[in-house]
């Protein structure tokens, strides 16, 4: 063992442990510190010297959570359930005995505690945090498809009750340290140095080393039969909204709900044999593997910027030019100043670009009224936005990116006049969702400093930015580019380019084989809610609304006329020209698409049935779920194949964060191994002889990985082809 | 195997089931024992003779807890040789004690039994009782519980009933009741109840309301639009119906059974124990048959049953002259016309639990009596009594008249 602890016991009594991992930035939950966390609590309990201890932490943080290397290697094992559940009730034991010992816990919250930092927290008699930045206290761990499984779910319940302890749960909510005191999650909250001494006051002042629900009488706050009204009503009315909401694809908030319903019903001991029985459960499940990989590990790797090139040093960018003052060049400015950055905002006149930075001032105004920002932040803000048509004011940007139509031409005009004004050093990118970016690179004078920037509509909300590196994209661009997602606090993926790049393909896969089923016969109510069940955000044919019909239909004519005898128009094409020439149907836009709007909200436009006669068969929702999920595990797999991933993590990344696909399911790799390559090729071979040959067509790089056993992730993990072609490069 | 007969059958009125309710003011156990104690008094029944009294209740807490049949049995004065049980198929809990009682006849286990029901609503609120189905997550996720009326509500979106069709059958229920109460078609079951003074509470059932028409259902608002839409429920139900694209909600107090007060009882027995005691047997329990279907519709059991116990008595459906369905919504009797090919005018016809009311342990056994009341009247020589049943479940059970 290596002691993560410093122990000090002063001449009252007071045993001060402090956590402090040697060589590291944070405390993390591995093998070392909870056998130092063992090793401490049975010392000062058997210590007749100790008379209360007092538990804190040399980090910014309190407990960082958990060991991710651990946490890594594990998803790659088989579970053991019997072997899972006598290790965590252990450390679930540990935290009882600290609240059961009959000696004073106090802990002073210097930092963050989330997850099991907080656990071990709750489990001490007094909490008190520090009143710094970043102050955070709560349980997340719903939001990896787990539950807080040493204590949280019990402790929340007895503290708060049901009503209270539920929506925290349910949503992990991560609380704020005034929140968190009021609701009597934290007993005090004190300046930072003054931290140390309120705990020690508390410890001094002969305190009760008992929880409430280890003293006679104690009853749950609110109730606890679950035959109570109140109670009752609650239980009926959330075990509705959470399938309604999950689609019975997400086990966690089943489980958090069971916790509580099991727990209060059984005394502590018990209630934390069934918690715990619940977590091993959640671990056993694929869906929280899963998660965690994409969300949690992938996720972060990707924001610590995995791809950025080590040999080029770190660039904070000052200023940056956007190229287009409209909706997406409005949003990348106001996101880019809202970073710190300096922004100069070009449009063809001044009214246009203007245009842009009102909408900064709306949408910052807002935020003004609602509380989440102030007077003088939001002023700040828009200081840093220059609206202008000068493109000689591009002078200082180290990076521009071009936010304009999706036209060749007036790309190339406006990439021509930036190109004038930057300086050799500066980058290009392009924010394109769809044009190659090698071809958009040609008619510039330095190819080699311009890269694709694909970020999301809307820039504020979505978290994604696909990176994409053309032919002759340098190192020092993608090293710039990437420090930029960076400040932005953005996730950035990786993938080269090709047409679609990786998210728009993928999505489109999607997207196509709903409007397919359409014209089959299959009825769209179907299909909708098939995409619902499997875990889609929104079905496809409400999607392709929202995206505009009119605007497929003119990106498909413009496919046909650049790539002319190579044009293979997708099997939707047809049905949205259809939709768009002759019934003038263009979406949400005006009205009408595959779903009639109106005051009342939206319905599925009854005229379908009559260009496509329903078939009287129609397939059982199982099938229709399964095409949707195949076509996107076959496009994705071409990808990889193809060239385009330069990993699985940026695929699963990516698809999770940027185009809607179910993170319970933590991308198509991660579900690839999940599923079983022998079943992905059979099913898909399956859809390729019943559906389509060519969207069901599987690469003979996923028969290969099957025949040698190797899958997207763990330890007999596939080179992507294009990080292989790196290497030999 | 020996033959299980119906002798007689009583019932009580059906009051509101509320506290200002004609019969708030009678305990459940009161209200089950006037009426055991009528079924006795007008055959002369010794009642040593009463092998067992199987009641329905289906809240069966509080004053309807323990075993209410037991207790009501002794309240009635019988003789405490009598033995009670009390039994829960939810709505289904009547029929279901008849047909338990005739099940121990034709096993030659009982000569002479009583068979009925008691629901207090106005006493002991209906989900009283509790129960994991809705509550305790594990059962609730795995069932996919939704509300009754929510499935009322998807059973007729499902089938594309529209509003004014399920208004235009609980207007015409009132209309039926109302005429069979003028007629004096009940007149033969109904055992008025008396307070402790022995005077009249109730004689007529309360609920009915004769001007009851499509015009004036259509001002109530649907009931279960709130839960459905706000708590997930039609969500839920639309993820077990996936090709249904909407829960419309058209069922509301007009078109749903009413919440009453009110009892029952059949006195059932053998041949031979009926010729022992002079009494005359009025038709033969030909068969019964209960069965469960998808728990989230919940509410087309009813064919399923019927379908059964046809098959048990080896008769078809058009072999029926009259049909009994509980009118626990609208939309259960349209579809079971649809999905048995019943006419309208064969079924309920003297209305139902829409314009009387719908005590929950009481009324299969009380639409079995009415059933049987009708069949004379009419001529009629076969008939099936039905109910739709919680959590997808669906009762039937077949008579002959002798």
């Amino acid at each position: 063992m290596i002691d993560y602890f410093k122990s000090e016991l002063a001449g009252n009594g007071i045993l001060t442990l402090t956590i402090d991992q040697p060589d590291s930035q944070a405390n993390v939950m591995d093998r070392h510190f909870i056998d130092s966390l063992r090793h401490h609590v049975d010392a000062a309990l058997a210590d007749p010297a100790v008379k209360g201890v007092l538990l804190t932490s040399a980090k910014s943080s309190f407990v960082a959570g958990a060991d991710l290397k651990a946490l890594e290697a594990s998803l790659s094992e088989t579970p053991d359930a019997a072997k899972l559940y006598s290790e965590c009730r252990a450390f679930s034991a540990l935290l009882r005995k600290i609240e059961t010992g009959g000696k004073p816990f106090a802990c002073a919250l210097n930092g963050a505690a989330l997850g099991g930092g907080f656990e071990i927290a709750l489990a001490c008699h007094y909490r008190c945090a520090a009143d710094v930045k970043g102050m955070m206290v709560g349980l997340p761990e719903v939001g990896v498809g787990l539950l807080p499984g040493a204590g949280g779910t019990q402790r929340y319940l007895r503290m708060l009750g049901v009503a209270r302890a539920l929506p925290l749960l349910l949503q992990g909510s991560q609380i704020k340290p005034a929140k968190a005191l009021e609701m009597g999650l934290i007993d005090a909250l004190v300046p930072a140095e003054a931290l140390l001494d309120c705990a020690r006051t508390w410890l001094t002042g002969s305190p009760d080393a008992s929880k409430p629900w280890d003293r006679k009488g104690f009853r749950i706050p609110g109730g606890q039969n679950p035959l109570e009204p109140a109670i009752a009503q609650l239980f009926l009315g959330s075990n509705a909204s959470v399938q309604a909401n999950t689609c019975h694809n997400l086990p966690a908030p089943q489980a958090i709900l069971s916790c509580l319903y099991e727990g209060m019903q059984l005394p502590m001991d018990k209630a934390l044999d069934i918690e715990c029985k619940y977590f091993v459960r959640l671990n056993l499940d694929p869906v929280a593997g899963n998660m965690i990989r994409t969300l949690f590990i992938n996720k972060g790797k990707a924001d610590r910027l995995m791809h950025r090139p080590d040999s080029i040093a770190r660039h904070k960018h000052q200023t940056i030019g956007v190229l287009g003052a409209g909706l997406m060049g409005a949003g990348l400015a106001l996101v880019a100043a809202q970073a710190g950055i300096a922004v100069v905002l070009i449009d063809r006149d001044q009214a246009a670009a203007d245009k842009g930075k009102d909408y900064a001032r709306t949408r910052l105004a807002r935020d003004v009224e609602k509380g989440r920002t102030t007077q003088d932040k939001m002023d700040a803000i828009l200081s840093r936005i220059t609206a202008t048509s000068d493109y000689a004011l591009l002078q200082d940007a180290s990076l521009v990116i071009e936010a304009v139509f999706e036209d060749r031409a007036v790309k190339a005009e406006v990439f021509a006049r930036a190109e004038a004004a930057l300086s050799a050093s500066a980058i290009l990118a392009s924010n394109t969702s769809a044009l190659p970016i090698t071809g958009l690179a040609a008619t510039l004078g330095r190819p080699g400093n311009f890269i694709g920037l694909h970020f999301f509509s809307p820039v504020e909300r979505m978290p994604l930015v696909e990176v994409i590196k053309g032919h002759e994209t340098s190192e020092h661009a993608l090293a710039l580019a990437l420090d930029f997602v960076g400040q932005l606090k953005k996730t950035p993926i990786l993938v080269n380019d090709s047409p679609g790049f990786f998210t728009s393909r993928f999505f489109g896969a999607f997207l196509n084989e709903g409007i397919t089923m359409v014209a089959e016969g299959i009825s769209p109510v179907l299909i909708e809610q098939a995409a619902h069940l499997a875990g889609y955000p929104v079905g496809p044919l409400a999607v392709a609304d929202e995206v505009g019909l009119d605007l497929a239909h003119k990106g498909a004519q413009q496919r046909r006329q650049d790539e002319g005898d190579n044009y293979h128009p997708g099997s939707s094409v047809p049905v949205i020209a259809e939709l768009v020439v002759k019934h003038g149907r263009h979406g949400r836009k005006n009205g009408m698409g595959f779903y009639e709007y109106g005051d009342s909200g939206k319905q599925l436009w009854s005229g379908l049935a009559a260009i496509w006669p329903q078939k009287t068969e129609q397939p059982d929702v199982e099938q229709v779920k399964a095409r949707l999920l195949y076509a996107q595990l076959a496009d994705a797999a071409r990808t990889m194949a193809d060239g385009v991933l330069f990993d699985a993590a940026d695929g699963d990344v990516g698809a999770c964060l940027g185009v809607g696909f179910p993170a319970y399911l933590g991308g198509p790799f991660s579900t690839m191994d999940t599923l079983g390559l022998a079943q992905v090729i059979a099913r898909c071979e399956l859809l390729a002889r019943e559906v389509s040959a060519e969207r069901f067509a599987i690469p003979e790089l996923l028969r290969d990985m099957a025949k040698n056993g190797q899958r997207f992730y763990g330890k007999n993990a596939l080179v992507a082809p294009a990080s292989r072609k790196g290497e030999a490069a | 195997m020996t033959q299980a007969y119906i002798f007689d059958h009583v019932r009580t009125p059906r009051g509101k089931g509320k506290a200002d309710g004609a019969l708030a003011e009678v305990t459940p156990t009161a209200l089950a024992a006037q009426t055991l104690k009528a079924l006795a008094t007008r055959n002369e029944l010794d009642t040593r003779q009463v092998e067992d009294v199987t009641l329905g209740c289906v809240v069966a807490v509080g004053e309807q807890g323990g075993n209410i049949a037991r207790i009501a049995t002794l309240a009635a004065g019988f003789d405490e040789s009598v033995p009670g049980v009390q039994v829960n198929r939810y709505c289904a809990s009547g029929l279901e004690a008849v047909n338990q009682s005739a099940a121990k006849v034709m096993a030659g286990q009982a000569q002479l039994v009583i068979a009925g029901g008691v629901e207090s609503m106005s006493r002991v609120p209906m989900g009283a009782d509790g129960g994991s189905w809705a509550i305790d997550p594990a059962v609730a996720f795995h069932t996919r519980f939704v509300m009754q009326g929510v499935s009322a509500d998807l059973l007729a979106s499902k089938y594309g009933y529209s509003r004014h069709e399920l208004d235009a059958y609980a207007a015409e229920s009132h209309r039926r009741a109302a005429q069979a109460w003028a007629e004096g078609r009940f007149k033969r079951s109904i055992v008025p109840v008396t307070d402790i003074l022995g005077l009249t509470l109730l004689s007529n059932d309360e609920t009915i309301r004769p001007g009851t028409s499509v015009e004036s259902l259509g001002a109530l608002k649907p009931a279960f639009a709130q839960m459905g839409e706000q708590a997930g429920f039609d969500a839920l139900a639309l993820q077990r119906y996936p090709d249904v694209e909407k829960v419309r909600h058209l069922h509301h107090a007009g078109n749903s059974s009413g919440i009453v007060d009110g009892a029952c009882a059949l006195l059932i027995g053998s041949l031979e124990a009926g010729r022992a005691l002079g009494l005359t047997p009025r038709a033969r329990i030909r068969s019964f048959a209960s069965i469960g279907s998808e728990p989230t519709i919940m509410l087309t059991g009813p064919s399923f049953a019927a379908e059964r116990a046809l098959k048990n008595a080896g008769m078809r459906a058009a072999d029926i002259d009259l049909w009994e369905l509980n009118e626990a919504f609208s939309a259960v009797v349209l579809r079971f016309m649809q999905a048995m090919d019943v006419a309208h005018d064969k079924i309920n016809v003297n209305g139902g639990a829409i314009a009387m009311g719908h005590p929950l342990g009481a009324t299969g056994a009380m639409i079995l009596g009415t059933l049987l009341d009708e069949m004379e009247r009419r001529g009629d020589a076969t008939g099936l009594a039905t109910l739709c049943v919680g959590a997808g479940m669906g009762i039937a059970t077949v008579i002959e008249r002798v």
